[in-house]
């Protein structure tokens, strides 16, 4: 399959203006644990439209913006005040408000607005594929001379101007949002006030809702809100980075996506499918990868580490035992076959016997040795019980990098700390 | 059956479809839209009390893929595809699915909630919308996938008596299950960690709380449609919340609530034209909440500004008495206070300029305060009642100091707040503690 600029251009410069802007101001929804206003927002962007378009009988992009971008704003301010006067969770003033204003908008749809093309199935599922450029060249080499900013449809003009906009608060306001976003109560003990803050990131999530509704349907505009910031939280811990992963997602799905829609169907001989919702599934696929393979939070790199952490925490045990069978001590050895084998290949423990080789026992008596610094440590200094430490002591063990202060050549119950 | 309806209707039409006279199909409709909101608002307390309500929104939306996907295969296996039961098994499947992704998110990741909620309801709309518009193109598909655009919005008018009846069965086995299990249904709601050391499975509970919420939306597809169907497990639950404090009515309540926007919005969409059922039903949900906001007896708008301006205007009162009383003492001959000596109390005490002339003919209404010329004086009753009340404020000033060790300089203002709930039994409580001390009273 071949994408010509005369069917694709614009619904990918749609596609990809929507993502960027939602995936840029979905970050601060994640971060604020606010990620279902963009559910409740994109919902009822819809009475707004209707209401808009019953008002004024036009359905030019102004209007239609401003309607759905006060239904957004009324949204954020009926969820506060039915927290308030109902005293329920956010979740379910959500909920309420919401849902009882798509009712609304879906009735308003089907009694008064009929006749127009403000479908509601139009609304759901977004209207890529109608961004057609009819007069446009049929190369990509002739887009460039080919009066593409004449042609572009306003919805393309409506989704650049809100990405620029966002990205201009985004920049503008990064050092307050990201305060606002880890410490709201921080925030406005430092004088910026995190309420207006919000509001003003309210407004932005709406019209973002709003200008890339159209491009992937309004409920799918929580997917593109969401997925890519839940992404990148997975991939990084700092803001800024997160802020271009999360757009980095956003792009790639929207353009995989797109094509996706119309190759794979193509591919089995079948008619194209919905662009927006290939786009979701996409956002889907790349969190999965990102959940799975991530480098530091991902569910594989998490086993491998735990897995590590308790192959060494064994071997540190039957060479702890050991030590202390030495010593005279009365202990089990721990002694699973996989254990000790590594223990042998490792030349810890003699080859023919369960007995600790040099090596091993240098490593026991370090490991014994920040066992009893850290009860002699837990008594001396943290006033601790002697007979209570000794839990604690076991898993602090195992943690080389850590070692207490020095404290006295014997442990609490008397038996010496084997020097360095 | 309604889309041939005029816009008018007579009074004799409407009640003819409220009091089930409107036909089977019609009946059948009615009592299954009641049945689905009264499970509905009996399964979403639980989902309200656990702040689980938009997971509701998620296994909704989610349930659109296995629609498409039960459609597929009946069509692949020759079925003519509309067969709702197999339809409903897919959506039940997908539900399920959708729960158990967002419970998979918050185990495995460290996204919240809020984020596997909506990471869930997008993607698995997506899927569904990609899947919608694969099976409408009649190219691909050999079945018709017309009936598919009811689970969206719900229309109830395409429901017929066989398929009601299934929506109130599966709704009715939810009523049923709850009610069996209410107790530790409570307990997990209320107290988990409890629930738990007393040996209930609270997964297990957690889990079924939420297949009950599944059974709900698949039940309420039709009726309200997948991405309304929230509206009936979160709207009666949140406005019975403000009818009662107590679970077992809260149920009642909420289903009750349920089970009449049900009954009505499937009435009114059957007597309209045009009217999708789903957003009718939603809005009468709407209705009653915005009429429990205002006007429920226990935390309704109405009830609570009322039972605030009577606590304010009581205690206003008793300022004034307590004034009013200590003038009196300070001026033992006159005993009439002038008027614009009230003023200045007013200003003093910083009351808007409705308050006074209210607490005033309050207090002469209950025989406290009479008019006389140039002023008010106290009447005997209301002179007691001043003195008891500033002997309460003096009591409690006592005990600050002597056993709380507050400054005297700052026990006015505690009292002034204190005094007007002291209770009798606490004002003698206070006597004997600080007699005891040796403290004179």
């Amino acid at each position: 399959m071949t994408l010509t600029p005369s069917g694709d251009l614009f619904p990918l410069l749609a596609a990809v203006l929507a993502a960027l802007c939602c995936g840029l101001l979905g970050n601060f929804l994640v971060l604020r644990k606010l990620s279902l206003m963009g559910d409740a927002m994109s919902h009822s962007v819809l009475p707004g439209l209707v209401i808009a378009f019953m008002l004024t009988g036009s359905r030019t992009a102004p209007v239609m913006f401003l309607g759905a971008t006060l239904a957004g704003v009324a949204t954020v301010v009926l969820v506060e005040l039915i927290k308030r006067l109902g005293r329920v969770e956010s979740g379910a003033a959500m909920g309420v408000v919401f849902s009882v204003l798509f009712a609304l908008g879906v009735l308003l749809i089907e009694r008064a607005a009929r006749n127009t093309d403000l479908d509601a199935n139009c609304v759901l599922h977004g209207q890529l594929e109608s961004l057609v450029w009819w007069e446009g060249p049929a190369s990509w080499a002739g887009v460039v001379g080919g009066g593409v900013l004449g042609a572009a449809p306003p919805q393309i003009w409506t989704l650049a101007i809100t990405c620029a906009l966002t990205i201009v608060l985004v920049v503008v306001l990064y050092k307050e949002l990201r305060l606002a976003a880890f410490d709201p109560a921080l925030a406005t003990a430092q004088g910026f006030n995190a309420t207006i803050l919000h509001y003003i990131l309210m407004v932005f999530v709406a019209g973002a809702t709003v200008a890339a509704f159209e491009a992937v349907g309004s409920i799918l505009v929580i997917a593109m809100l969401i997925v890519p910031a839940a992404t990148a939280r997975l991939l990084t811990d700092r803001l800024a980075p997160q802020l271009l992963v999360s757009t980095g997602v956003a792009i790639a799905a929207a353009i995989l996506g797109y094509s996706g829609s119309i190759a794979v169907p193509h591919a089995f001989d079948r008619d194209e499918v919905n662009a927006a919702g290939s786009m979701a599934i996409v956002l889907g696929l790349l969190l999965s990868i990102a959940v799975i393979f991530g480098p530091r939070y991902g569910v594989l790199a998490t086993s491998i580490r735990r897995l590590r952490m308790a192959r060494r925490i064994a071997l540190d045990d039957l060479l702890g035992r050991l030590y202390r069978q030495e010593e005279g001590e009365a202990t089990i050895v721990p002694a699973p076959k996989p254990v000790l084998t590594r223990a042998r290949r490792r030349g810890l423990v003699v080859a023919d016997r369960l007995a600790l080789s040099d090596e091993g026992r240098a490593q026991a008596a370090a490991l014994v040795r920040r066992h009893r610094l850290w009860e002699a440590y837990l008594v001396d200094r943290a006033g601790l019980a002697a007979d209570h430490v000794h839990a604690a002591a076991e898993s602090l063990e195992h943690l080389p990098e850590t070692l207490p202060p020095e404290t006295g050549a014997t442990d609490p119950h008397g038996k010496p700390i084997p020097p360095m | 059956m309604a889309l041939a309806r005029p816009e008018t209707l007579s009074i004799g039409e409407v009640l003819e479809v409220l009091s089930f006279h409107g036909g089977y199909n019609t009946n059948a409709v009615l009592a299954g839209s009641a049945m689905l909101g009264l499970a509905a608002g009996v399964v979403g307390v639980f989902a309200l009390l656990r702040r689980r309500s938009l997971v509701a929104d998620a296994i909704g939306h989610a349930t659109l893929p296995g629609i498409v996907i039960a459609f597929l295969v009946a069509a692949s296996m020759g079925a003519s595809g509309r067969s709702l039961p197999v339809l409903l098994l897919g959506a039940a499947v997908s539900g399920v699915l959708a729960v158990l992704c967002i419970f998979g998110i918050l185990r495995y990741t460290r996204l919240r909630e809020d984020a596997a909620i909506g990471i869930v309801l997008g993607v698995f709309f997506g899927v569904g919308v990609v899947l919608l518009s694969y099976v409408q193109r009649p190219e691909n598909v050999s079945a018709s996938p017309a009936g598919l655009r009811h689970f969206i919005y719900g229309q109830t008018a395409a429901m017929r008596a066989g398929d009601a009846m299934l929506m109130a069965g599966i709704a009715l086995s939810a009523v049923i299950v709850t009610a069996v299990l209410f107790k530790e249904l409570a307990l997990a709601c209320f107290n988990d960690d409890y629930a738990r050391v007393a040996g209930f499975p609270v997964s297990v509970l957690d889990g079924l709380m939420l297949g009950l919420v599944v059974l709900v939306t698949v039940a309420g597809l039709q009726a309200v449609g997948l991405i309304l169907v929230i509206a009936l497990l979160i709207i009666p639950p949140v406005a019975a919340r403000l009818w009662t404090d107590r679970l077992l009515p809260l149920m009642l309540i909420s289903g009750g609530l349920g089970a009449l926007s049900g009954y009505i919005g499937a009435a009114t969409s059957a007597l309209l034209p045009r009217a999708p059922a789903g957003s009718v039903i939603v809005l009468c949900g709407g209705a009653v909440f915005v009429a429990s906001l205002l006007f429920a007896p226990r935390h309704g708008v109405v009830a609570t500004a009322s039972r605030r301006a009577i606590q304010r205007l009581r205690i206003a009162g008793e300022h004034l008495l307590e004034a009013a009383h200590e003038h009196e003492i300070m001026r033992k001959s006159e005993g009439v206070i002038p008027t614009r000596t009230i003023r200045a109390m007013e200003r003093l005490w910083g009351w808007p300029v409705w308050l006074g002339p209210m607490v005033i003919a309050s207090l002469r209404r209950q025989g406290y305060l009479e008019r006389n010329s140039g002023g008010y004086e106290l009447t005997s009753t209301g002179s007691a009642r001043g003195a008891r009340i500033a002997r309460n404020h003096r009591l409690w000033e006592q005990y600050l100091q002597t056993y709380a060790d507050v400054a005297p300089g700052h026990v006015d203002w505690s009292a002034d707040t204190v005094e007007h709930v002291l209770s009798p039994e606490l004002v003698a409580e206070l006597e004997a503690a600080l007699k005891a001390k040796g403290v004179r009273t």
